[in-house]
């Protein structure tokens, strides 16, 4: 469908039709003094070619930087065939087109999204997918309150294992909802959520537990063990999942009892890394839940004539038709990203997207075993993990990366920030897409940096 | 005309309030409400127990089309919420006065006199129609 903006004159005709003068006449209610006159700081408009020539400077001062970076964000091969279909002009739109009913082709793409999704985590239903898995992570929070009418509360223990921007993110979009989070820490030997450390709440009116698989640190939680206690006293378990590390591991639906509702982000599933987005959240649940859930969702029907078609359904709980009182306001479905998920999902299949896993896991292994054999490097937690792992190291972490960085190697996240108490401690990540030889000149500059910096 | 029971009360918003014989009220919506609502495919109701203010909005009933909120006419505190709406919501397109209940309550102090009498509905219904 063509997607053209109005002319001047059909903007004057809509107008007159609702009597009003101009443009600027339907904002009146909102107060002048909140409105911005000027965007100080944004320069003036570029033409095309001024913004080309501005654009390609800019990307050859980018270099090529050998990535072990993840912390939520992951570098994986991303087969050409994905964007040459996803740029194709049917699909090539970032949005839900509003006449959803009249993009078939859309439609039925999110439908084969949601059921790739839904499959992958072990769930009933999926969405047609949220902003991000940190937006996605505060919009669960808000839908368990909603969903568990066991509980009174509204209190959601949320580990310190969890990507600390999720627990920021969900603070900041839930925070203010209700929603009172409440932090439960790791055990600092083994870098995961103790069944014991929860004891203290075992009799309390808890709505929710959110459980982040692989954790933080890329440490595996003992899934099955903390869904059971969470579901023996009507707890929801929110999972938060990496959806390249399912294709290994077990499923969230089927961790214990099974958890109710499901999240992620989606980049590892064919989106660039591109400077943090964009990028899109999945949400799963069970059916017995999907009228609490956010966003959209696409249908299989029928049409008159009885031929297969795809609709928009359960929105009757949306924002065009609850106003205020929908079910979010906040959460759209990222379409582009959807589509380039999806085309990455059909062609990796579910054997390509475990060989990716397995090799990912494997080099990580490497990794570890490469830093952990320089002098004065070790690792922090003895604990099984996927495709990330702590490192600690005998000196601060900042100027080590720094000096790794000037020579083109991002080395991993620091961890000093959020995670004062584990000392110089350093994320690291190899993904499939990290060679042998590049493992081992990380490695090497390894050694450099550190055998300098103990001779400073 | 929709049907207007003249044994019931009935609030501005399209509610019915009947009194049964131990204090308790039986509340639903009437049968004008679920005519302009269309065919009904979930319902929530709240639960036992829960303390409603007059004008809250206690229950959800959702059609294809949209899901609307049921305000409680009178205050009270809930002591049953219909438990047969969950897997049958059409009981309220079918019998809205009877099978269709959503809730009953135990009305907290003195009632107000802000309900409608069947004929002062009707003629609301009446105006509301013109």
């Amino acid at each position: 469908m063509a997607f053209i903006p109005h002319t001047e004159a059909d903007v004057a005709e809509m107008l007159a039709a609702i009597g009003v003068q101009s443009i600027e006449q339907l904002f009146d209610e909102i107060p002048a003094s909140l409105r911005v006159r000027s965007l100080d700081g944004i320069p003036p408009a570029l033409n095309e070619m001024q913004i080309g020539k501005l654009m390609s400077a800019r990307a050859q001062s980018d270099g090529r930087p050998l990535c072990f970076i993840g912390a939520g964000a992951y570098e994986h091969h991303i087969p050409a065939a994905v964007w040459a279909v996803a740029t194709r002009g049917e699909f090539y739109s970032a949005y839900t087109p509003y006449q959803a009913e009249a993009s078939q082709g859309t439609l039925q793409l999110i439908y084969e999204y949601q059921t790739m999704i839904a499959s992958l985590t072990g769930m009933e239903v999926a969405n047609a997918s949220l902003y991000d898995g940190a937006s996605a992570l505060a919009e669960a929070c808000l839908m368990a309150v909603r969903a568990n009418r066991k509980s009174k509360t509204h209190r959601v223990l949320m580990p310190r294992s969890v990507h600390p921007h999720y627990r920021k993110v969900a603070s900041a979009a839930a925070g203010n909802q209700a929603v009172r989070f409440e932090e439960v820490s790791y055990g600092p030997a083994e870098g995961r959520t103790l069944a014991s450390t929860l004891a203290r709440f075992d009799r309390q009116d808890i709505t929710a537990l959110v459980i982040q698989q692989p954790n933080f640190f890329g440490v595996l939680e003992d899934v099955d063990a903390l869904t059971r206690w969470a579901r023996e006293r009507d707890i929801f378990v929110i999972a938060v999942v990496n959806p390249t590390s399912l294709a290994l591991l077990k499923p969230p639906g089927e961790w214990g009892p099974g958890a109710d509702i499901v999240v992620g982000e989606g980049q590892p599933l064919g989106v660039p890394l591109s400077s943090g987005g964009p990028y899109f959240g999945f949400m799963t649940t069970r059916m017995a839940h999907v009228r609490q859930m956010p966003g959209r969702i696409v249908g299989r029907t029928v049409d008159v004539s009885g031929r297969d078609g795809f609709t928009l359904t359960l929105q009757a709980r949306e924002q065009h038709i609850r106003r205020a009182r929908a079910t979010s306001n906040i959460c759209t479905n990222q379409g582009l990203l959807v589509t380039a998920a999806t085309i990455y999902m059909s062609l990796m299949g579910p054997q390509g997207l475990a060989r990716v896993a397995a090799a990912s896991h494997a080099h990580t292994a490497e990794l570890i075993a490469a830093l952990t054999r320089v002098p004065g490097v070790r690792k922090v937690f003895p604990s099984p993990y996927f495709h990330e792992s702590v490192v600690g190291l005998d000196r601060p972490v900042a100027p080590v990366l720094q000096h790794l960085a000037d020579r083109g190697i991002l080395a991993g996240f620091d961890l000093a920030e959020h995670y004062p108490e584990l000392g110089h401690a350093l994320l690291v990540c190899a993904t499939e897409t990290k060679t042998s030889a590049e493992i081992e000149r990380y490695a090497n500059a390894l050694g450099d940096v550190m055998k300098a910096a103990r001779a400073a | 005309m929709s049907q207007v029971p003249a044994d019931l009360q009935y609030s501005k918003s399209h509610e019915w309030v009947r009194k049964l014989a131990d204090g308790i009220v039986e509340i639903g919506i009437t049968d004008h409400a679920q005519h302009a609502l269309g065919d009904l495919v979930f319902v929530e109701v709240p639960d036992t127990g829960r303390k409603l203010a007059a004008g809250e909005a206690c229950a959800v009933v959702e059609s294809v089309k949209a899901a609307s909120d049921v305000y409680c006419p009178i205050a009270g505190e809930v002591t049953a919420g219909n438990p047969d709406l969950a897997s049958a919501p059409e009981l309220i397109n079918q019998d809205a006065f009877g099978r269709g209940w959503l809730l009953r309550l135990r009305p907290a102090g003195t009632q107000s006199s802000a309900l409608l009498s069947a004929a002062e509905y009707e003629e609301l219904l009446r105006t509301e129609v013109s």
